[in-house]
């Protein structure tokens, strides 16, 4: 187990710029989570850590040494790919046994590891199958046994999950978890999933087009998103945003679109008459009047989860989300009072950047 | 329903008789021929097999005729040919699918429009290179122009092969200790093997059976390769077809052995990369 750290890591393929000084230092033991779209770079920088990608420009230090030259077989790293990547003609135990027959490590020693790690994943019954005769699932559990045979300075994965349906990847996000609660090593996960992002970190690099967004806990990204982009980008159904103008005053308003205000409880940290982004996420609309003056949205559409219901609003042209659990809502139609609470409302300035 | 399917799987087995059959069938009359004793050959009119077999012409072939020196000739000249062929083809299938480099394109092209010559037209500009470098009536010159020919289908094929095997499993090799070599002799050499006999059975085939090239670049027997020998079964005045026969059989063996050895990979290769998985 080590520390990670990156150092203004920049990376171009070409001319074509990938990663723009990005700057991350994880701790021992630390689950960091990397999230972002697709093409963002995530992967690219996995890689970087991993040895299988230069570096174009910073440096890569694990547990305090320099890497950036260092072959990836020298980085002491495990890494979880996203297609398994399982050599097709060796069976379930050689596949797990593979790095350790390369360092050459006794063989009552590799039978102990390997049926451990077998144990801990449930693929004893396995052990002398192909990959080819394996399920999805199966195929992901030797990938991840693969890693954890040895025990490496850190575990790298990228997007292990992507693979799976729906319910066996909730299954092995909370298996992925307590493996780390087990072993505590050093974790690199890759994902362009949200929610993946938010129920295993510790803390979260949010990333877009190749530039670090925000890194945090998943609740400081929750409650405080940096930018519009880790607003939108945390949470789901994504947060509403509205353009509008700032009035200041006893009774501030946020006026969007010259047709409509939004009262606010409170003043906003923004200048009288600036131009801002306000942002609230649906499951903290309240939808009840509140005095004195109360807005009223037009119900669009209803969408039930069975968890809660969806409301598809509008006020005037802008339309929004909300959430609720009150299935009173349900046959919901015409318009239905709404309110902003002060404490829930997210500023954004000009940039994109929150006040 | 079920007599419906009984019917179709009787339909089925019966389509797949007849095919066998008809692609079988010069093969058998090969034999046919091969075994019927030359008072025979012409007497008995046209039936399946001759009322007295013998082994005479087989007999005849092995040891008075020229045929074990095109055979051992061929055997050399097909072998080299396929060693070398599926050498040079898997380096180079290999740059072309794994690493990026300059001129890549144009060496594709290039590679791509020597396929497309007719063999005919090349005949005569060949002999004037190999010539003067004292390259005709010579096995040696024969296996460089069977390889020229060979390599660049050849290499499609393997570089078809690499790229069939995901770059991740290399990358899987090294973070678990690997060398690039090492991962290469021992994840990627292992998967490609079927793709090495399909290209050396290719190259084997076309090589053991060409004609043109063998018959332009050598004259007299003493370099002949055995499709060439075979001709010289026709004389001016007859055609020994028993002889010629019994020496066709034999040439079969060979390749019919090869194709065993190899044929448990052949099958993979060919179906390679068409369920993914
Ligand atoms: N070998 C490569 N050559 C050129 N561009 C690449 C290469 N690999 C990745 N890229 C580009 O780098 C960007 C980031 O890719 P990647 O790290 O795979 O994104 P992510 O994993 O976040 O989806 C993408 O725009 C992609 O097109
Ligand atoms: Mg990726």
């Amino acid at each position: 187990m080590a520390s990670i750290d990156i150092a203004n890591i920049q990376k171009s393929y070409g001319i074509h710029p990938v990663l723009h000084d990005v700057d991350l230092k994880i701790r021992d033991g630390e689950f960091v989570v990397l999230v972002g779209p697709s093409g963002c770079g995530k992967s690219t920088l996995l890689r970087m850590i991993a040895g299988l990608e230069s570096v174009t420009a910073g440096e890569i230090r694990i547990a305090g040494k320099r890497v950036n030259e260092l072959a990836p077989k020298d980085r002491d790293i495990a890494m979880v790919f996203q297609s398994y990547a399982l050599y097709p003609h060796m069976s379930v135990e050689k596949n797990m046994s593979y790095s350790l027959r390369l360092r050459k490590t006794p063989r009552e020693r590799i039978a102990t590891v390997v049926t451990g790690a077998a144990a801990k994943l449930g693929l004893e019954p396995l052990l002398e199958r192909r990959p080819r005769a394996l399920s999805g699932g199966q195929r992901q559990r030797v990938a991840m046994g693969r890693a954890i045979v040895r025990q490496p300075k850190a575990f790298l994965f990228d997007e292990p999950l992507s693979n799976l349906d729906a319910r066996l990847r909730e299954q092995m996000r909370a298996e992925i978890k307590k493996l780390h609660k087990d072993l505590g090593a050093t974790s690199i996960y890759v994902t362009h999933d949200q929610i993946e992002a938010m129920t295993l970190a510790d803390r979260i690099v949010a990333m877009n087009a190749g530039v670090v967004q925000q890194v945090g806990s998943p609740l400081d990204l929750y409650d405080r998103p940096a930018n519009l982009f880790v607003a939108g980008f945390i949470g789901s159904p994504g947060m509403n945003f509205f353009d509008g103008t700032y009035h200041a005053g006893d009774r501030p308003l946020f006026e969007i679109a010259g047709e409509i205000s939004i009262p606010l409880d409170a003043p906003a940290p923004l200048a009288n008459n600036a131009k801002a982004t306000l942002g609230i996420r649906p499951e903290h609309i309240v939808l009840a009047g509140h005095e004195p003056e109360t807005l009223l949205a037009t119900v669009d559409l209803v969408e039930p989860t069975g968890f809660g219901i969806i409301l598809h609003l509008s006020l005037g042209r802008t339309a929004f989300k909300a959430f609720t659990n009150d299935r009173s809502f349900l046959t919901a139609s015409g318009t239905i009072p709404v309110h902003f609470p002060a404490h829930r409302l997210h500023f954004f300035d000009g940039e994109g950047n929150r006040v | 329903m079920r007599a419906k399917s009984a019917f179709l799987t009787v339909a089925h087995r019966l389509a797949i008789l007849a095919y066998v059959a008809f692609a079988l069938f010069p093969l058998f009359w090969l034999l046919k021929v091969a075994v019927t004793p030359n008072d025979l050959l012409y007497s008995e009119g046209i039936r399946l097999w001759p009322s007295r077999a013998s082994l005479e012409h087989f007999d005849f072939v092995l040891r008075h005729s020229a045929f074990p020196v095109f055979f051992r000739n061929s055997l050399i000249v097909s072998g080299s040919t396929a060693v070398v062929v599926t050498i040079l083809a898997s380096l180079s299938g290999y740059a072309l699918s794994r690493f990026r480099f300059r001129g890549k394109y144009w060496l594709v092209t290039l590679m791509l429009l020597t396929q497309m010559f007719p063999l005919v037209m090349l005949v005569a500009p060949i002999f004037k290179i190999l010539s003067p470098l004292g390259l005709t009536n010579s096995l040696t010159g024969l296996v460089i122009v069977y390889t020229a020919f060979n390599v660049p289908f050849a290499t499609f094929l393997m570089q078809s092969f690499f790229d069939g095997i995901p770059k991740d499993l290399e990358e899987a090799a090294m973070i678990d200790g690997a060398t690039q070599f090492v991962a290469f002799r021992q994840i990627i050499l292992p998967l490609t093997l079927p793709g090495i006999a399909a290209t050396l059975g290719f190259v084997f085939t076309a090589a053991w059976s060409e004609l043109l090239f063998s018959l332009m670049l050598i004259s007299g027997n003493e370099q002949a390769t055995f499709p060439v020998g075979l001709l010289s079964f026709v004389s001016k005045f007859s055609v020994d077809f028993g002889q010629m026969m019994a020496a066709g059989v034999l040439a079969l063996i060979p390749a019919c052995l090869f194709f065993l050895l190899i044929q448990r990979y052949l099958v993979q290769g060919l179906t390679a990369g068409a369920v993914k998985g």
